[in-house]
């Protein structure tokens, strides 16, 4: 069958229609990602880059303590944060799902849903004005005489970074976890019990395990994006709570060294990658028929 | 059901950390004070008044509305095409490839920044304006005007469409007058989703904002100057106003659009 010939079918009319976005990303994702590899194996040499093949840039990434130190600090806080936001939300989940009127979901959802889409930078910022020295948290505990002196230790360093943090990715772990839950089928419970397990043990034996692949997908939504927010530390983390970001847009921007922020991309970008299907592979057993 | 109620209590207080923040924006917005803290001095409205005479802010506002519009449009395009193919029939590959245009939803935003700014800047050579940022835009944007118009492609009934092609309308025409007009509600809700993204989006703009900065880029300024801090705050609390108006349009057409195609609401935009 000649290629004319198949763009008449069913399947190849549809290809043709997933051709142009398929290329859109192809052109500006696929591509780019590639001159970034090509760029980090490439230096700097003043104004312009030197483009003969060398690792200086990884052996630099790799003897500089300050850089294994910020990525070792981002990987933390994005594992701490991921943490944080998915117990906190499940069971925001879960109330949801199982005691919330069908008719009522939706607008709990939507409830959810608005703070993430209000100005994320002035949203990061109102952090800092609840945290800080005069601070929403403090003014409070001083004003009630709990406390003599404002609290110090909840702004400018990695407390606060992952505080704003888990705030702004909220819903991104409640969405999936929901989807999972709601998936579940009512009479499995109604099994359990009825077979004599307890509401504890059910939930332990039955809910929990079936509502893992929207666990799964709420630990990646979360850990992955973390990485590459420069604005929370930036604003939040004082000078000990700078990320590896902050030093990728450093060196873009700042220090006009776009190899070795590349490299620098790079290798946050494959630890993430490498961290998040070790997770994906130790839950396979949950994941399966999926 | 105690646990039920149990668990309510612990929902809502989760809500009220979720609104922390946003309800502070209009207490310190028409606060009369230069400073933001506690306690609050008196009521004023300068600081919206101050808004509407500075003009970096205002020219920053238009282009930033024109990406955004640019970018509702182009991310809205991409993904009707992907979302009709996605319901339409398999073609080798297909999962591959529509997985592959989703991706940016889980990419860190910083790599989609720093891999087109080496791009355009140092491969291309060309100067960055916003084109640049609307070419980037478009790109996150699409996965989620996929998610939305997924909802609206998938549950139609292929033989409406049949129907009309055997009356004697082409393909094309079967399209725009049954398809169409069933899947609108869907069309709205993403462009008004990519267009609410696209103009809050920072990380990105920063990288590929041109001699004329995103509004973003320039309130990302202002946060270093204290004295301009309450303007933030009369401009965050406009900003969110419009936003959650926006929203509820949104959401309204994506369940108009879903009781169009028959479906029972799930819920939710992503």
């Amino acid at each position: 069958m000649g290629l004319r010939e198949y763009a008449t079918t069913e399947g190849g009319r549809a290809a043709t229609l997933v051709a142009p976005p398929f290329l859109y990303a192809l052109a500006l994702l696929a591509l780019p990602i590639l001159a970034v590899v090509l760029f980090s194996f490439w230096t700097q040499d003043f104004m312009t880059v030197d483009t003969s093949f060398t690792l200086a840039n990884y052996r630099e990434i790799l003897d500089k303590p300050i850089y294994t130190m910020l990525l070792g600090r981002s990987l933390m806080v994005s594992g701490i944060v991921t943490l944080v936001t998915v117990i906190l939300a499940f069971p925001v989940a879960y109330y949801v799902s199982f005691h919330v009127q069908p008719s009522k979901k939706s607008l709990w959802l939507f409830l959810i849903t608005i703070p993430f889409w209000t100005s994320y930078l002035i949203r990061v910022f109102l952090w800092k004005v609840i945290l800080g020295y005069n601070g929403v948290i403090n003014s409070g505990l001083v004003g009630a005489g709990i406390i003599d002196e404002p609290l110090s230790f909840i702004l400018y360093n990695v407390n606060a970074v992952i505080i704003t943090l888990a705030h702004a990715f909220a819903p991104f772990a409640i969405l999936p976890i929901f989807v999972a839950l709601e998936k579940i089928d009512r009479s499995l419970l109604e099994a359990s019990q009825d077979l004599g397990e307890s509401r504890v043990t059910t939930f332990f034996r039955v809910t929990l395990p079936l509502s893992m692949p929207g666990l799964v997908a709420a630990v990646l939504i979360v850990f992955i994006p973390t990485i590459g927010d420069y604005v929370t530390p930036e604003l939040m983390g004082g000078a000990g709570g700078k990320l590896i970001a902050n030093m990728i847009q450093t060196q873009f921007l700042q220090l006009n060294n776009a190899p070795l922020g590349a490299a620098l991309a790079l290798v946050a970008m494959v630890c993430v990658t490498a961290i998040s299907l070790v997770f994906v592979g130790l839950n396979r057993r949950w994941l399966r028929g999926r | 059901m105690k646990k039920g109620r149990s668990l309510g209590t612990y929902a809502v207080l989760y809500l009220v950390f979720l609104y922390a923040p946003i309800v502070l924006l209009p207490l310190f917005a028409f606060n009369d004070a230069t400073i933001i803290a506690f306690p609050l001095k008196g009521f004023t409205t300068q600081w919206f008044e101050a808004l509407a005479t500075n003009a970096a802010l205002l020219q920053s506002l238009r282009n930033s509305l024109f990406i955004a519009v640019m970018t509702a449009i182009f991310a809205t395009l991409l993904g009707m095409c992907a979302a009709r193919a996605g319901a339409m029939a398999e073609f080798p590959g297909k999962k591959g490839i529509i997985g592959f245009v989703m991706l940016p939803l889980v990419l860190p935003e910083i790599i989609v920044a720093v891999s087109l700014l080496i791009v355009l800047r140092q491969v291309l050579g060309l100067n960055l304006n916003n084109w640049s940022v609307i070419a980037a835009h478009t790109l996150i944007c699409t996965p989620f005007s996929i998610a939305i118009l997924n909802g609206a492609f998938q549950n139609l009934d292929p033989s409406m469409e049949e129907a009309a092609m055997d009356l004697g309308e082409s393909r094309w025409s079967a399209f725009r007058l049954v398809t169409l007009p069933l899947v609108m509600p869907g069309i709205i809700s993403s462009m008004l989703i990519a267009f609410t993204i696209s103009l809050d989006e920072f990380i990105i703009a920063f990288f590929l904002t041109g001699a004329n900065p995103t509004m973003p880029v320039y309130i990302w300024g202002l946060l270093r100057f204290p004295a301009q801090l309450p303007v933030v705050m009369a401009l965050g609390t406009i900003l969110v106003t419009l936003s959650v108006v926006l929203l509820v349009i949104a959401e309204y057409f994506r369940r108009r659009g879903m009781a169009r195609a028959g479906v029972k609401d799930t819920g939710g935009f992503l």
